[in-house]
């Protein structure tokens, strides 16, 4: 993975800059010693490793300020680090940047039921805010699996998701407001407890984008009430191909279920091998649906989907007659990452969305690809929203096979592009899908997201060298190629 | 010469001289107009049908963008719940095709057009996406800006480019429909935009409390969405308000209304649960049955009631939920001829006052600095909207910044130029 070229002259000062930033912060919140950076040298893609120039730790807005004015004029580069959790190497250090960790915002600042919000720290876990309004009938929606270690601020950085999102939304749709720092140290409010926007929607845009923007130092986030009841279905099917039908089905009767997954027969077996869920292990697919909402809702849509299912060649269907029950069913999917790290010395997790009819195809063609590759690949699948994580087995300690895991995964999201889906789902641009990017957007698409890149931080220091394959100066950017001969279609007639 | 070929003569607001009116027919055209505009720096008000020329400050422009031609729906498929359509494509045309695939736009677009004196149904999705519309559902389904899945756009560089998909979860770069979205065509003009349906609900019923304060109203309101019975619109208005309301059962009183909507065992069931928990309140509720329950949640979406006085200036102000009602009653006791109605469960104030020097810019901005939140002048007349800023306006660096994100897709100034400004 090519970075930045790092900056020598920066480097060299190394020294002068710790004692620089010692005078802004206290003494506690800058990390010199070697040992005790490379603690951050890696995020949740651990494949990539780098050892950032310094660390710091701030505990407030005003620090955080500080040290973003700091490196926006002497043109320092800044990795911004939540809880270090992003699979796609978001927070993965340069060489000649300061990495900022928010892992000190640590506190939840308001609950406020009657607006159904609650204020928090970015550095608070995604897990802890529910835990924080549970006692009172409450929860956050969006649960990304990593949800007892990732922080919110993350979930902003990275737009998460979870198994829950076909109902209930992205991070995007259940953010009311952000406090930030831009790069030049300005705070700036985006948001609050009301809805919308009275400008241009920046709490959409800085949602998602990757620490590329600014860094945000507190997030507010409406909760919901805990439905009264959810219960799950689980269903073996034959092939992917009835079990893809099935999910069309449900969705197209009218049903939007609060979650609904998919596995294939590997990660069924290696599951259940793991957590003894009770699997059906002569099943090719299997599916979980949960519904949530009033007991008689529930009832009533258990068994419609259960009906449907039938109809679609279901060979066991299996209804959570409690909680415990429930939990069981899930246990198994939210093992399954685990599980195959169990089979396998290493395993690398794909992240592209399809359009769900194609799932079918995709699996075939991955099939083919890990006949080509010689890998073996798992697969557990977002399938109400079409969210494929597909996981390619590999060992790292074996020559080339690394490599070959990431060429496979790499042809796995290319064909997502190609059958009208996306890169990434949930996690991220970052290192990792950089350099694929092109597949999805030509370059101007490209450019003019960059563009939006420069309004925020035309000197490229917020976290450069992620999301975009190539960085373009702002003032390149900026120039517009339109002149009277050369306009765009000549062919076409003129006003 | 792309000139209007329909019977509209085309003239900017207040004016009636004919001006230069493109009417591009696909991407090509639409690109190529920007970009031959942008070479001779003539500035374009961009429109579909027209409806809403009256929300924002009126543009200052040399020629007009028509993009009602940019029409039809290309892609729908209702079992994965997407659809696409040029952005001309007329709401009414998407949502009547979506009906008989038993599906709908949950976010509930309201029509504006009535408002702005133009005739109902006109509006285009196009439209309803860059001006970031929501009904009554907002606070359970979201904006136009959670729908908007991805877009084909020509910026005020002349230049087209897409962003965002056909899939729901995606976060593959910057999520620019979000930005599009609300955006007021002063970034880019929108082509083609895909939006995220939604299965229509079976069942619809309202409980309708009659009598409360709005204090009082805006408990029940914190209460009902506090609870897990899944209120799709919660809205409060005051007597004088319900005795224009279609709904004759509804006057004399104030009402405030909770609808759900959903298959109809569990509608039953949250009806019940909802007035066994609403008793506490001790006024009588009635049941308003579906037909009844869709006419009212029109008038509340489309701004019905406050539509009576056409020379009434009309404002929309955003605040947390739990302070909608409090924000009401400020207003009121500074101008005691002001009507207003509370939707979004007090989220969204709307306020309708006769005109004044400021169009009581003030007033409505002092209310909404104290509870945080948004005031949008949304009518009157266009020399006060020039006056007045008509969106919120925001701190230095905040503005600042925005007026960078707006020059990096339209350097040039030429898309709407002015509207949010």
């Amino acid at each position: 993975m090519q970075m930045p070229e790092p900056d020598r002259a920066v480097l060299a000062r190394r020294r002068e800059i710790a004692a620089d930033l010692r005078r802004l912060l206290p003494p506690d919140a800058v990390i010199e010693a070697e040992e005790a950076r490379r603690v951050y040298e890696s995020d949740g893609l651990t494949a990539y490793r780098g050892l950032p120039m310094l660390v710091t730790l701030p505990r407030t807005t005003a620090e955080v300020s500080a040290i973003l004015g700091y490196c926006h004029r002497h043109g320092i580069k800044i990795v911004p680090r939540g809880a270090g959790t992003s699979l796609s190497g978001g927070a993965l250090p340069l060489e000649d940047g300061i990495l900022v960790g928010m892992a000190r915002f640590n506190r939840i600042l308001e609950i406020d039921l009657d607006n159904r919000a609650v204020v928090a720290q970015p550095g608070v876990t995604n897990l802890a805010i529910t835990e924080a309004v549970k006692g009172a009938g409450f929860y956050y929606a969006p649960d990304p699996s990593s949800q007892i270690a990732c922080s919110i601020g993350g979930n902003v950085a990275e737009n998460s998701g979870g198994v829950h999102c076909l109902k209930y939304g992205l991070t995007t749709n259940n953010l009311l407001g952000l406090e930030m720092v831009l790069i030049d140290g300005q705070v700036i409010r985006l948001g609050g407890k009301h809805l919308d926007s009275g400008g241009y929607d920046l709490l959409g845009i800085v949602t998602g984008s990757e620490g590329l923007l600014g860094i945000v130092t507190e997030v507010t986030v409406r909760i919901l009430r805990r439905p009264e009841t959810a219960r799950a279905l689980l269903v073996g099917f034959p092939s992917n191909i009835s079990a893809g039908n099935c999910v069309g089905q449900v969705i197209a009767s009218g049903i939007i279920p609060a979650g609904m997954e998919m596995m294939d027969r590997p990660a069924i077996r290696a599951a259940e091998d793991f957590v003894q869920a009770g699997y059906p292990l002569e099943a090719e697919a299997l599916l979980i649906v949960e519904l949530d909402g009033p007991e008689p809702e529930v009832a009533a849509l258990i068994g419609k989907v259960a009906a449907i299912a039938e109809s679609c060649g279901a060979t066991s269907i299996t209804a959570s007659r409690d909680e415990a029950e429930r939990l069981r069913f899930w246990a198994g999917r939210k093992a399954a990452f685990p599980a195959v790290g169990r089979i396998s010395p290493d395993y690398y997790c794909m992240d592209g969305t399809i359009p769900r009819r194609e799932l079918p195809r995709m699996l075939e063609e991955m099939a083919r690809l890990s006949e080509k590759y010689g890998l073996r690949v798992a697969n557990v699948f977002h399938a109400g929203d079409g969210n494929l994580h597909p996981l390619i087995l590999y060992d790292a300690n074996a020559p080339g096979e690394l490599e070959r895991a990431e060429a496979f995964g790499a042809d796995i999201l290319r064909l997502c592009v190609a059958v009208g889906g996306v890169l990434t789902g949930e996690h991220g641009v970052g290192v990792e899908k950089r350099d694929l990017m092109g597949v999805m957007f030509d370059e101007r698409d490209l450019a003019q997201q960059q563009r939006l890149k420069c309004a925020f931080d035309a000197g490229g220091l917020m976290n450069p060298g992620k999301m975009f394959p190539t960085l373009h100066r702002c003032a390149e950017l900026g120039r517009l190629h339109v002149h009277g001969g050369r306009l765009p279609h000549p062919d076409l007639p003129r006003f | 010469m792309f000139m209007a070929g329909g019977c509209r003569i085309p003239t900017f607001p207040g004016s009636d001289v004919p001006v230069p009116h493109f009417q591009p027919t696909d991407l090509d055209q639409l690109e190529a107009a920007i970009a031959d505009a942008g070479a001779d720096r003539r500035r374009l008000e961009l429109l579909g049908n027209g409806t809403k020329r009256g929300l924002g400050k009126p543009v200052e422009a040399d020629a007009l963008l028509d993009l009602s031609r940019l029409h039809g729906v290309t892609l729908y498929e209702p079992e994965e719940l997407v659809l696409t359509a040029g952005a001309g494509t007329p709401l009414h045309e998407i949502e009547a095709l979506l009906a008989q695939r038993g599906q709908m736009l949950a976010f509930e677009p309201m029509d504006l057009g009535p408002l702005y004196g133009a005739p109902p149904r006109q509006a285009t999705i196009g439209g309803v996406v860059a001006c970031n519309l929501a009904g009554p559902r907002r606070p359970k389904a979201g904006a136009a800006r959670d729908w908007f899945l991805g877009f084909t756009a020509v910026s005020g560089r002349g230049e087209r480019f897409k962003a965002g998909s056909r899939v729901m979860k995606n976060v593959t770069g910057y999520d620019l429909p979000k930005l599009l979205a609300g955006s007021h065509g002063t970034l880019a003009a929108l082509a083609e935009v895909t939006l995220r349906v939604h299965p229509a609900p079976d069942e619809t019923l309202t409980l309708a409390l009659a009598g409360l304060d709005v204090d009082r109203a805006g408990q029940a309101m914190a209460v009902a969405l506090g609870c897990a019975h899944e209120v799709s619109g919660a809205a409060y208005l005051p007597a004088q308000l319900t005795q224009l309301s279609a709904v004759e059962r509804l006057a004399g009183a104030s009402a405030t209304l909770f609808r759900l909507e959903g298959i109809s065992a569990s509608v039953a069931y949250r009806a019940q649960a909802l007035e066994d928990l609403l008793r506490e309140m001790q006024v009588p509720v009635v049941r308003l049955e579906a037909d009844v329950s869709a006419r009212l949640w029109r008038e509340v979406r489309d701004l019905e009631f406050l539509q009576s006085e056409r020379d009434a200036v009309i404002w929309r102000l955003a605040v947390p939920p739990a302070l909608g009602a409090q924000v009401a009653q400020r207003i009121q006791r500074q101008l005691s001829s002001a009507r207003f109605y509370l939707d979004w469960g007090g989220g969204l104030v709307w306020v309708a006052t006769p005109t004044a020097p400021d169009a009581h810019a003030a007033a409505m901005r002092r209310a909404v600095h104290e509870t945080g939140g948004h005031a949008t002048l949304m009518r009157a007349p266009d020399d006060l909207r020039r006056l007045v800023s008509v969106f919120q306006p925001e701190a230095a660096p905040l503005a600042a910044l925005s007026e960078r994100v707006r020059a990096g897709f339209d350097p040039l100034g030429i898309l709407n130029s002015g509207r949010m400004g």
